[in-house]
């Protein structure tokens, strides 16, 4: 017997992984979860369908999603994340010992609950004392803080479900409101291959530059994302991503991680032509 | 009234119909010519298999609705049943068809009709087809909303005094905005000096089903009133119900109706209002607790934002408004310094929200079966977010003022009448023989017969400036009006 987990990339492209056993299967208020054990990926977790992470190749996300805003933001103390119910961002963050506060907003409680169960190596520092978690509408949480956090990290599924308000004007602009004067927005910006998630990814990136002053994108390689190919958008009131990036401050913090590097992080913000032109033509 | 048992509310005769005269494979040569889709392939691939395959016409098993005898005249048994009326008339071509049917029903040429200003545009319409003469009972206006309220009793009693010739009274009821009117009071009052009370309730079918509602039109006693399925009801655009009551003869109304209805009803349109009135007989109540509580919530927050001021059941004041429609959704936007028109542009254009309608100072958002929290959340933030942008002084804004019609002619005279075209500032002292009104709300600034003066060409020009959408005038600039030719 054969078993498959498959999504669709594109409507006329099908991503396969095999499965050995299904650990997990809910439908929540919001959406379904499953949770597999896989031979290739380990523990994937997919919500409506669509995978969110896997054991094997979550640490690109987490890592990218993450390290490039600490590393250019010399101050950051309070940070707030939207979604991220798996743990893996707040996983990350935990390490700098300079962040005073994370807020952690999520509307799926069953998320949370599950991963901790089927995937406690991500969910492992929910439970530190700096995170508090928020089980609520972000747009409702955020819309009531004004100058509140430095960093802000948008860790949400792709805009064709419940998260579909992040992907919107109004999001990124009660984001602009609810961050002090030098704070940056970080957010997952999709795959710019196939043509729905491209189109959707220029809605959002010509969103953003009409919200932020600066507003740069930049990428990576995550094999079980549509294309392998996965972009994150960073907005800023006042830091550039590569000219305020100070490469000697974070390595003299001695993490280690698995795909950052201060060298990647100058690399990651070099784009192929034909993404260059695409953002280009909505900035 | 029919007792419950008669009646099976998990009934829908018409749908049903049709799901066996789909089974039964009939082949088609009559019209439509698409032949259940298979003649128009681009248009079956656009609308689906499903919903073409069931545009037929009428015949023997799926009755006719210029004359029903079997599964319409049951759905609209059920129909009648489960908004407690006589009888109920399912209706194909808006709910303007619904409110022309009341009128040609009761009134005649020359007859007069007691009602507010603030009646929408088929309402005149209807007195232009008829040539009844309307008698306008000015409603009162919110100096602060700057919206026209409902009619107040002691107003109507005197219209009633001043008219005792008049054949009906017609309430709207609710408003576009929410408000009710005392309609049990009104409709004594009118059945009291004998006349008919009818009542445009577009915007009151979940007053049918809702738990601490205002009071529908029928159970108020009103003797027709017409019901937009299709707005609150989750029924399909330009579908409609008209009701009707003890005193209306049933096969009179059905001729009036064929006079302007086409012969060859929708049954799109017919069974979307069966399968819409099974749900809300079924699951009303509920449907409409959670818009009431959804309204509730964005009322809340939107207040909670400052500047704008989301209104509620707080209005009422026994009179003008005798109640409010809780489901209705609308906010004050002058005191962040933007007209409610420019709200409604930029939700649209900025934020990808499209919401019912703006006014000089409101905009309505509309709420029903189908919303969601998370939509709800978008509209709330995008609202502060508008604020937080573009707050200005209110200082220059306009505030929307009811203007009394000086009535010169009844409109049918001034529609058929000699006619000539004057650039709008010229136009000031002339009789007016077209409509112009913002759409949507709909509701005429002037209608044909009015005479027209300063106040009304600026009130134009001031919501021509903010964006508002005009209609009604046969130049589509509004550059020009068509006033009578000769003195009056």
């Amino acid at each position: 017997m054969e078993l498959w987990f498959s999504e669709f990339h594109a409507p006329d492209v099908k991503h396969s992984i095999r499965i050995n056993r299904h650990l997990y299967s809910q439908k929540s208020n919001y959406q379904q979860i499953d949770i597999f054990d896989t031979p290739e990926f380990g523990r994937v977790l997919t919500l409506d369908g669509n995978v969110m992470l896997t054991e094997r190749d979550e640490f690109i996300y987490d890592e990218m999603i993450t390290h490039v805003p600490m590393s250019v933001h010399p101050n950051i103390r309070d940070v707030l994340v939207i979604g991220a119910g798996d743990g893996g961002v707040v996983k990350e963050l935990t390490r700098y010992d300079t962040i005073e506060q994370i807020d952690l907003v999520e509307m799926d409680p069953l998320v949370i609950e599950a991963c901790r169960i089927y995937l406690p190596e991500n969910a492992c520092r929910l439970d530190d004392e700096r995170v508090h978690i928020y089980y609520d509408n972000a747009l409702r949480f955020i819309r009531k803080r004004h100058c509140a956090y430095d960093l802000i990290i948008v860790d949400s599924t792709d805009p064709f479900g419940p998260s579909e308000g992040y992907f919107t004007r109004e999001f990124y602009g009660i984001c602009y409101n609810a961050l002090r004067d030098d704070g940056i927005m970080v957010n997952q910006q999709g795959s710019p291959f196939y043509k729905q998630d491209a189109e959707a990814m220029q809605r959002s990136h010509q969103r953003i530059v009409n919200t932020f002053p600066i507003s740069r994108v930049y990428q990576a390689h995550i094999p079980t994302y549509a294309a392998g190919y996965w972009l994150f958008g960073f907005a800023s009131k006042k830091f550039h991503p590569l000219d305020d990036f100070d490469a000697a401050a974070w390595n003299k913090l001695n993490l280690e991680t698995k795909y950052y590097t201060t060298r990647l992080h100058i690399g990651s913000f070099y784009l192929p032509a034909f993404l260059e032109k695409m953002l280009e033509e909505v900035e | 009234m029919n007792s419950e048992k008669k009646y099976n509310q998990r009934r829908a005769p018409i749908y049903e119909a049709l799901q066996q005269f789909r089974q039964m494979r009939v082949v088609p040569f009559d019209v439509p010519g698409h032949k259940h889709g298979r003649g128009n392939p681009e248009l079956t691939a656009f609308l689906g298999e499903q919903c073409v395959s069931i545009d037929v016409n009428s015949m023997k098993p799926l009755d006719n609705l210029c004359h029903p005898v079997s599964v319409i005249k049951e759905a609209e048994e059920l129909a009648a049943d489960a908004f407690g009326a006589s009888h109920a008339f399912l209706m194909v071509g808006g709910t303007t068809s619904s409110v022309q049917t009341m009128i040609l029903s009761t009134c005649k040429r020359g007859d007069k009709i007691i009602l507010p200003r603030n009646v929408h545009r088929s309402v005149i319409n209807a007195l232009v087809l008829c040539g009844a003469i309307p008698i306008y009972v000015n409603p009162e206006v919110d100096v602060k909303l700057g919206i026209s309220l409902g009619m107040k009793r002691e107003q109507v009693a005197k219209a009633i005094n001043e008219n005792p010739d008049a054949v009906a009274v017609l309430v709207n009821n609710p408003t576009y905005y929410g408000i009710c009117s005392d309609l049990k009071e009104i409709v004594k009052m009118a059945h009291n000096a004998n006349m008919y009370c009818l009542v445009d309730e577009a915007h009151g079918t979940h007053f049918y089903f809702g738990d601490n509602m205002p009071i529908s039109a029928m159970a108020a006693g009103a003797d027709m009133a017409s019901v937009s399925m299709h707005k609150s009801g989750g029924s399909l655009t330009q579908s409609s119900l008209l009701l009707t009551g003890p005193n209306i003869h049933q096969g009179h109304v059905r001729q009036i109706i064929n006079l302007t209805q086409t012969t060859s009803g929708s049954y799109l349109l017919m069974s979307s209002l069966d399968i819409s009135r099974r749900n809300l007989a079924r699951r009303g109540k509920e449907i409409f607790a959670k818009v009431i509580e959804m309204a509730d919530y964005a009322r809340e927050e939107i207040n909670a934002i400052g500047g704008y001021y989301a209104f509620g059941r707080e209005l009422i004041n026994n009179d003008s408004i005798f109640d409010f429609d809780a489901t209705k959704l609308s906010v004050h936007t002058r005191d962040i310094g933007l007209a409610g028109i420019e709200v409604y542009d930029l939700l649209r254009d900025e934020y990808d929200i499209q919401i019912e309608f703006g006014d000089i100072g409101n905009i309505l958002a509309y709420l029903s079966i189908g919303d969601r929290m998370q939509e709800l959340e978008r509209l709330v933030s995008a609202l502060a977010e508008i604020r937080r942008r573009y707050q200005k002084t209110s200082k220059g804004l306009l505030s929307q003022e009811y203007l009394p019609p000086e009535v010169v002619i009844s409109p049918q005279e001034a529609f058929y009448a000699k006619k000539k075209s004057l650039p709008l500032e010229e136009s000031i002292g002339c009789v007016c023989s077209e409509f112009i009104m913002c759409y949507p709300p709909g509701i005429p600034i002037l209608a044909p017969g009015e005479r027209i003066t300063n106040d009304i060409i600026q009130y134009i020009e001031y919501a021509k400036a903010k964006g508002c959408s005009m209609t009604g005038p046969e130049d589509p600039d509004i550059l020009y009006i068509n006033v009578l030719d000769t003195e009056v």
